[in-house]
């Protein structure tokens, strides 16, 4: 009786459940067939990319392939004292082969960036096994220390140690300007060569004031645009969107048409008495120029989600406010502004990750001062080719992005957030 | 205690949004205080307008509005002290019903524990007690009708106005709230401007009704008299059913005329037509012509039954008459068994008292 009660039976007597599925299936696998080419190109060119980007930055399998046997040797080293024999026997063979293969400049080259002066008693070292002077019936250590003092030195073979890991986190902490010190420890970057903080900081300044500025000038239009008649708000819509029409390149080229020492705006100032003219403010290639082209070029990104809530809230809550005995300051505070905070939200997370990660912009109005972290990575992707620092440094942004996200989710709560 | 016969005056009002168009023209109305008044008329009348300018919404072009004798076209309307219900509730989403209603309160900085009282009593006026943490989307559109009702009465104020406030509810949600503002009002005695476009609504709670056409008030009187007097053709026509007969005047006396239609003669009360030969519109209300009277009336004629609609009730009949083929009567349903049936000849009668020769369409 009560597992009758407990399965509903179709009239064929079916199970309810199953014959529900079976009625769903056909429209399900349509319904998935049609997201399958957007869900194809989103791993292609999303997640496949940030999946080798991760790897790439955390890569440092070269050395551990070049050198096998001399790190299964080491794996009983203490590390403290000079490796034993088999160390320096497994280092031998291992770097045979490589002399074979002519890879030992590689091996160098990484080396010598763990640790300065392996450049050169790798050379010599060469040199010794080219032209077969280590007797293999002899002890290797003994005959491999005697080629430098080097090889003598136990911070040397530390070093080897060290790269012994197939992965590293050197890149990431080289982005917070830190490294790894001789005995595995954190330190940190001298003073005056710490960059990247700068760049970080400055990144995330820009970010704010830039997603302050667009608020407060995005707030009052986006009001305006939704409560004026159509065909005034039209127009308007059009100035708000032309900006997204005209390129991004002309737009910041004309900024700095506009914003030079010789330009429009100074001329302007000092035409008005405000500057004198051999005393023009530079207002490009700083931060200045970087905020006033940014803020304009983003300002669509936060209008148009307060647009889209703003345009949702009645005329009449606000008469009803004022009705009820509210001044207009009052019936605005307590009851418009609340309404709109989730456009809010929307206008200024998408303001703030588009700006943290912004690149044309900085890279052409701002100078030394007005650059990115951004422009950063570009510099280490184009210029000195050292995409695994660039690899870290873009997924550190991204991370830094989602961490913005979720204090953000913490404080307004991504459900009170309306794009459209 | 004197009740204020002219609480709320419009004086002369007149309004353009334009500048080319009178919405409202030559407004003159008086509301005593504690009435019921509803502004009744088809959309674009110019009804609201009124309302938006009592609240001050709207600022009249041309006049003066008078609130308890003080003109207040220059008071702002935070100040003005008069509730509001509107059309959509404008409810506060993002408020519990509790702060709706301490709104009002709030902003007059009155003490939280007068606020307590005051929400309190008038959210069992309405009896929503205990919804005071809901949010207006948890509730109904009745709930949020009432806690709209009583959010515009909870600061105590002299007038209130309603616009269109039942527009959005079901037929018997409807019914059943115009009684519960009608209780409402008669309980505590406010004065209530109420804007609708519905005629029944208007005729059940109001004391009186300004009826409104092309931004005129074309009458203003008690709900009874609107409906049996009516003083031209609009009125007659936009309030309740109406048969009408379009003719001529050919004789005028004391009391009654008679008119000439394109197929035979009726006699009428004359209301708006002033010497022979005028042009005129008779109205004859639907349930005053009665089948084979058993008086003798002094209008009488033969007409064809053409549709006949079953409406419980009653039964409408639609017949052809004195050349109008839209002439309709309402027959109760009662154990009388009359002839009617599709294509029947029957005789219609009505007294002249009821046949009122109104101004020409």
């Amino acid at each position: 009786m009560s597992s009758e009660t407990q399965q509903i039976l179709t009239t064929d007597g079916i199970p309810l459940s199953v014959s529900l599925k079976k009625a769903e299936r056909k429209n399900k696998i349509k319904a998935f067939l049609l997201v399958v080419p957007l869900l194809l190109f989103l791993i292609i060119t999303y997640i496949l990319p940030i999946g080798d980007m991760f790897m790439r930055s955390i890569d440092d399998k070269m050395v551990t392939n070049m050198l096998p046997k001399t790190f299964s040797a080491m794996e009983k080293w203490d590390g403290k004292e000079m490796p034993p024999e088999d160390v320096f026997v497994g280092f031998y063979y291992d770097f045979k082969i490589l002399v074979e293969n002519k890879e030992h400049g590689k091996l160098a080259q990484r080396l010598n960036k763990e640790k300065n002066g392996f450049n050169s008693i790798i050379k010599k070292l060469f040199r010794q096994v080219q032209r077969n002077k280590i007797d293999e019936g002899q002890s290797i250590k003994e005959q491999i220390m005697k080629v430098h003092k080097r090889w003598r030195n136990v911070e040397y073979w530390q070093a080897i140690k060290r790269t012994a890991p197939p992965y590293t986190t050197a890149k990431y902490l080289k982005g917070m300007d830190m490294y790894y010190g001789p005995d595995g420890s954190i330190k940190q970057v001298s003073e005056d060569r710490r960059i990247h903080r700068i760049l970080w900081l400055r990144t995330l300044e820009i970010a704010f004031f830039v997603t302050l500025f667009s608020f407060l000038m995005g707030y009052p239009i986006a009001h305006l645009l939704a409560t004026l008649p159509m065909k005034y708000s039209n127009l308007l819509m059009i100035c708000v969107l032309l900006p997204f029409w005209t390129s991004l390149l002309v737009r910041t080229a004309s900024w700095m048409i506009l914003l030079q020492q010789q330009g429009i705006v100074n001329d302007f100032f000092v035409m008005i008495g405000l500057v004198a003219d051999d005393n023009r403010p530079e207002m490009m290639y700083n931060k200045v120029g970087t905020y006033v082209a940014m803020t304009q070029i983003l300002l669509p990104f936060m209008v148009l989600p307060l647009y889209s809530v703003m345009k949702t809230i009645s005329p009449s809550l606000m008469r009803a406010g004022k009705s009820l005995g509210g001044t207009p300051f009052v019936a605005f505070w307590k009851i418009y502004f609340p309404l709109t905070i989730p456009g809010i939200g929307a206008g200024c997370l998408l303001v703030f990750i588009l700006a943290i990660g912004y690149y044309i912009t900085p890279a052409l109005v701002g100078g030394a001062s007005g650059t990115l972290i951004s422009n950063q990575i570009a510099y280490h992707m184009k210029t000195t080719l050292d995409w695994s620092f660039a690899s870290a440094m873009g997924l550190m942004l991204l991370t830094g992005v989602l961490v913005v996200y979720w204090i953000y989710n913490k404080l307004v709560g991504v459900d009170n957030i309306k794009l459209g | 205690m004197s009740k204020n016969a002219e609480f709320v005056k419009f004086d002369k009002v007149d309004k353009s949004y334009d500048g080319k168009v009178l919405v409202v023209k030559d407004l003159n109305l008086d509301i005593a205080e504690g009435e019921f008044i509803t502004m009744l008329g088809p959309s674009g009348s110019g009804k609201t307008t009124c309302l938006m300018m009592l609240a001050g919404f709207e600022t009249p072009t041309n006049g003066e509005i008078y609130l308890d004798a003080n003109p207040i076209s220059n008071i702002p309307p935070h100040k003005r002290g008069i509730g509001m219900v509107f059309q959509n509730y404008a409810l506060f989403p993002h408020m519990t019903v509790y702060e709706n209603l301490a709104f009002p309160l709030k902003v007059r900085k009155i003490s939280k524990d007068n606020i307590d009282k005051k929400v309190d009593k008038a959210l069992s006026m309405v009896s929503l007690s205990g919804f005071e943490n809901r949010m207006p989307a948890q509730l109904s559109g009745g709930q949020q009708q009432r806690v709209a009702v009583a959010r515009a009465l909870v600061f105590d104020p002299a007038v209130v106005l309603m616009d269109e406030p039942l527009g959005a509810l079901d037929k018997n949600l409807r019914e059943s709230m115009q009684y519960e503002i009608k209780h409402i009002h008669e309980s505590i005695g406010v004065t209530v401007v109420y804007v609708t476009h519905d005629q029944s609504e208007a005729l059940t709670m109001s004391n009186r009704i300004a009826v409104f056409n092309d931004g005129k008030v074309q009458q203003l009187s008690s709900p009874d008299k609107l409906y049996e007097e009516p003083v031209n053709s609009f009125v007659a026509e936009f309030i309740g059913e109406n048969n009408t007969f379009g003719g001529e005047v050919v004789e005028l006396s004391n009391g009654s005329c008679k008119v000439k239609l394109s197929h035979g003669e009726i006699i009428a009360n004359p209301i708006s037509v002033k010497s022979k030969g005028d042009r005129t519109t008779v109205s004859i209300r639907p349930e005053r012509a009665l089948i084979n009277p058993e008086n003798k009336m002094d209008n009488n004629h033969a007409g064809t039954i053409e549709e006949v609609i079953y409406h419980g009730d009653h039964t409408r009949v639609r017949l052809n008459l004195l050349g109008n083929s839209e002439f309709i009567l309402k027959v109760p349903n009662s154990s009388k068994n009359l002839d009617i049936k599709l294509g029947n000849k029957i005789n219609i009668g009505w007294n002249s008292q009821d046949a009122r020769a109104l101004d020409p369409k």
